[in-house]
């Protein structure tokens, strides 16, 4: 069904012998924790609330993660954990009941909270998933309970979308067997490029399509063994795992930015749904050419120039595998916070040979070698990019490719711009 | 627990971490698990600083905690030195480190390094930024400042003071602190240390040089300035002088501290606050309704600038940090008016809601929910944006800082001829005042209060955006409708032809009218007789 036999795994015997040197650091690691997914989760699932169970740094996190405060009144909060809790003068599950209470009363249009775990509610073990369990009881029908780990302890950035989706996998209605093999494809996507995604679908001939998360928790599509999955995002290893566990299959494919990752990841579907050759490419071809000629634009910028990633969303290897086959550029370093060798594995043998992989950080390390390397640009978030830009460096602020729309064929133009106007500014500027 | 969507606020060793990033040669090691290096975009972001702050984390995880996260921070402590080689060290904890108990301090110092090391202790889950700020700075010159050097001998020599509290991430202090020094430098008066901004570990060792302290930020520096009065024996000038009588008074106090004559200074013929306000142009000003809220420092000198200095009335005073609750309540006091201590920026909305302003003095948050309301507002606090560090010179304090905050909070206002003309032509289809000033470019958002409007899109949203309110005690106070009053469709037209940013003020005032005298219906006469009698 993956119809993929150079699919390489970790610990395959098989696997070819160029298998990649990977760097592993440790120290200081200048990303952010999974929280910070709340930021998007909350805009794309319109009828679920966020309530993290931390202190005032969470809280703190949330508002300045975004670079800039969000204008409207957000569906996330913050439960911050006061001496009182901490010494015991109030039962925190008590405290939990009264805030969630409360919030439930204010905003009854809440169909899903979620309990989001912090590195204080995990290192003082308040139990989540045992108060999300009594309040669901308590709530249920009409707002489902769900929890998950944010926690800074256990989640870097990204792995708090994995985390947040693999607690929602249970609550998917299951697919039985007999159902006619239906699609899924797993990662919050902005609500544009799943439209993009859903007609491209529909002309493939793929009825049956689902997306996780839903637009709204109330109408989650269903699992099962006839589930075939498509992950749009890197990082969603539990995610995954949840799914295959309730007996739906993987689709190995490249990720899908740009013309040809784009392609091979609509491709995957095409070929498990048993859609004919030509179909898939009549279909396929018109936004295929437009994503083409839209990063052609950019390839004479781009084009030759080196660029480090400094780890930050898992998005780090196929988008430095996109640049490195349809825009020409040469990616010096790709740093990623955490490697998952499956699901990369396609994208691990296109990188080109001789780009330094890293895992984890020693931020001071990392920055010791990019002032050696000197990239024409370096990836990085945004508590590195003024001071690299200081010192000369061009730099791209990594968290605007998770804030931005930057999958399938009509983005690939604007993706490609992203890393090209740093540059361009950089020449434009007489002062 | 305490429910909150945004906070006044960071965490404590966010305030440890704005001393830090001051000051030059300092580097501090934060026991702190992955996620809270957000705290450095605070600093190259917001305010573009092109260094990062001079913060080592240690970033434990999950699979550290039982095993060996005191040897994680000790070797970071070791490396931090050996690489950025400071002249003193701060060692601390974030809020998750602070319930693993690892005793930063002592594991600090086992280490012996070559340099002071100043230990933190602060507590995460009772206080807030500007207390670790302010603990930070204490701390630092209680152990750094030698107790032994005390000012030269007069003997015809300039007096010298130390300007204490100005900081990272501080509203406006670069641009205070070069206004001040030119103040103190007419008056003959040299600088022998700002601090912490721009200072070394050094400078802190001879703070006791100066024959007195000047306390720019009381939030950030008095707790240090009363230690230093205490163990060095020098005085501190507490008046901040953020305003004209303010700034005057600062003069006349430090000369007579320094023993300089002030009368130049006073004279200082770019203080151009006083004119601007007295010349016929600023007659619309008064008695126009302020709401106040910030640091306690910056909001009390805001309603005394208001209040004494632009003749306007204050509807709303407010701070929100507790550390400042008497202060904040004796200024209350001389305008009559309860005020507002919170943190909770909900309650703060609703204030602002409740009390109708024609103008908002306030933080970022308050600019927020001023915007949303369409309610004219300038930023006079932290917490801060992007936006409050401009690249011109803008300071808050002395004359020059005077000057500024006329023009700033006079600029989001209709201005005096215009409001005459927007009600005398209302029924100008190219004038009217859903158009908003006309000399700035934003559309102005009618405010919540007159319900049955001519539709318009922007009042749409903006009742949307209130309806998705969310956690928090208060009910977004909806303006109270007369209940059981009918209005008369003539007075309801009549309601319409007053300028949108009093309207609301209107009708609230002719109900409660019409209520206090029992009248059901509100007819044109009982609208102009509510006029009459809430007649300034």
């Amino acid at each position: 069904m993956i119809g993929d036999t150079t699919l390489i795994a970790p610990e395959s015997v098989c696997a070819p012998a160029r298998q990649p040197q990977i760097l592993r650091e440790r120290g200081q690691r200048e990303v952010f924790c999974g929280l910070t997914g709340i930021i998007w989760l909350h805009r794309k699932m319109q009828d679920a609330f966020f309530l993290v169970v931390g202190s005032r740094t969470c809280a703190h996190l949330l508002q300045s993660a975004a670079g800039v405060m969000i204008f409207a009144e957000p569906r996330f909060a913050t439960a911050i954990i006061e001496e009182r809790d901490l010494a015991g003068m109030a039962d925190c599950q008590d405290e939990l009941d009264r805030i969630v209470d409360r919030l439930l009363t204010r905003r009854p249009e809440i169909r899903t909270l979620f309990l989001v775990g912090s590195c204080p509610s995990e290192v003082i073990k308040l139990d989540l998933a045992k108060a999300a369990q009594r309040l669901d009881v308590k709530f249920s029908p009409s707002t489902r309970i769900l929890n998950y780990s944010g926690s800074g302890i256990e989640t870097t950035f990204t792995e708090g979308e994995d985390a947040c989706l693999t607690a929602i996998v249970p609550q998917m209605p299951a697919a039985a067997a007999t159902d006619a093999a239906n699609l899924l494809v797993v990662g919050a996507l902005p609500d544009i490029v799943e439209d993009q995604f859903g007609r491209l679908f529909a002309e493939l001939g793929i009825a049956n399509v689902g997306y996780l998360p839903a637009r709204r928790m109330s109408e989650l599509p269903p699992v099962g063994p006839s589930t075939r999955f498509l992950l749009a995002q890197p990082f969603l290893t539990e995610t995954a795992g949840a799914l295959q566990r309730r007996g739906a299959t993987r689709l190995d494919a490249l990720f899908p930015f740009g013309a040809d990752g784009t392609t091979d990841w609509l491709r995957a579907a095409a070929d498990a749904f048993g859609v004919d050759p030509q179909r898939f490419n009549r279909v396929v071809a018109p936004g295929r050419e437009r994503a083409k000629r839209a990063i052609a634009h950019c390839r004479e910028r781009l084009e030759g120039k080196t660029i480090t990633f400094m780890p930050d969303s898992q998005l780090e290897l196929p988008l430095a595998r996109f640049l490195a086959t349809e825009l020409g550029m040469i990616p010096v370093e790709v740093g990623t916070p955490y490697l998952n060798r499956e699901l990369n594995a396609r994208e691990l043998a296109l990188l080109p040979v001789g780009t330094r992989l890293s895992e984890g950080q020693d931020v001071d390390l990392q920055l010791d070698r990019v002032r050696l390397d000197r990239p024409d640009l370096t990836v990085c978030g945004l508590g590195l990019a003024n001071p690299l830009e200081a010192e000369g460096l061009s730099t791209k602020w990594a968290i605007e490719l998770v804030f931005s729309p930057i999958h399938g064929f009509e983005q690939a133009g604007d993706l490609a711009e992203l890393f090209a106007r740093p540059l361009r500014r950089r020449d434009v500027l007489r002062v | 627990m305490q429910l909150a969507v945004w906070t006044y606020e960071g965490p404590p060793h966010v305030g440890a971490m704005r001393v830090a990033t001051a000051m030059n040669g300092v580097h501090y090691v934060l026991h702190a698990p992955q996620g809270d290096t957000y705290a450095d975009l605070l600093f190259t972001m917001i305010e573009r600083r092109g260094k990062r702050p001079p913060v080592s984390y240690t970033t434990f995880q999950a699979r550290d905690l039982g095993t060996d996260t005191a040897s994680i921070f000790q070797n970071a402590v070791r490396d931090a030195y050996e690489r950025f080689t400071p002249k003193a060290l701060l060692v601390g904890a974030s809020c998750t480190a602070e319930l693993i108990q690892d005793d930063p301090a002592g594991l600090a110092e086992a280490l012996n390094l070559p340099c002071p090391v100043v230990a933190l202790e602060l507590p995460s889950y009772q206080r807030k930024e500007n207390w670790g700020a302010a603990e930070t700075f204490y701390r630092i010159v209680r152990q750094l400042a030698d107790k032994d050097v005390k000012p030269a001998p007069r003997d015809g020599r300039r007096p010298s003071v130390n300007l204490l509290g100005p900081c990272a991430l501080g509203f406006r202090h670069r641009d205070d602190v070069a206004e001040v020094r030119r103040l103190l430098d007419s008056l003959g008066i040299d600088v022998n240390c700002v601090a912490p901004l721009d200072a070394a570990p050094d400078d802190i060792r001879t703070l006791g040089r100066a024959d007195f302290n000047i306390v720019l930020y009381p939030e950030i520096g008095s707790e240090a300035a009363r230690w230093l009065s205490q163990a060095l024996g020098q005085a501190s000038v507490c008046t901040v002088p953020i305003g004209v009588g303010a700034t005057q008074e600062f003069i006349e106090e430090v000369a007579a501290l320094a023993g300089v004559d002030p009368t130049s200074a006073l004279a200082d013929a770019n203080s151009r606050l006083p004119w601007w306000s007295r010349s016929v142009d600023s007659t619309y000003l008064t008695g126009k309704r302020v709401f106040i809220f910030g640091d306690a420092t910056h909001a009390i000198a805001a309603a005394r600038i208001a209040h004494d200095e632009l003749g306007f009335e204050i509807c709303g005073l407010g701070c929100y940090n507790r550390e400042f609750a008497r202060e904040m309540r004796t200024a209350a006091r001389m305008y009559n008016i309860e005020p507002l201590i919170t943190d909770d920026h909900l309650l703060v909305e609703d204030a602002i809601l409740g009390a109708a302003p024609e103008l908002v003095l306030g933080t970022q948050m308050e600019r927020h929910i001023a915007k949303r309301f369409g309610i004219p507002c300038a930023v006079i606090s932290s917490p801060v944006h992007v936006q409050d560090f401009p690249a011109r010179h803008s300071p808050q304090m002395g004359f020059e800082g005077a000057n500024v905050i006329f023009d700033t909070w006079i600029h989001p206002l209709v201005m005096g001829l215009e409001e005459h003309l927007l009600t005398m032509f209302r029924d100008d289809f190219e004038f009217s005042d859903s158009a908003g000033p006309s000399h700035l470019h934003a559309k102005a958002h009618p405010p919540a209060p007159d319900g049955n409007n001519q539709p318009r899109p922007q009042a749409e949203s903006h009742v949307e955006r209130t309806t998705e309110f969310s956690p928090g005690d208060v009910a977004l106070a909806a303006p109270q409708t007369g209940v059981g009053l009918a209005w008369s469709a003539e007075a309801e037209q009549e309601l319409r032809k007053i300028p949108f940013f009093v309207r609301g003020k209107a009708r609230r005032n002719t109900e409660a009218y019409a209520t206090a005298q029992g009248r059901t219906v509100i007819d044109l006469a009982t609208l102009y007789d509510a006029k009459a009698h809430y007649a300034r």
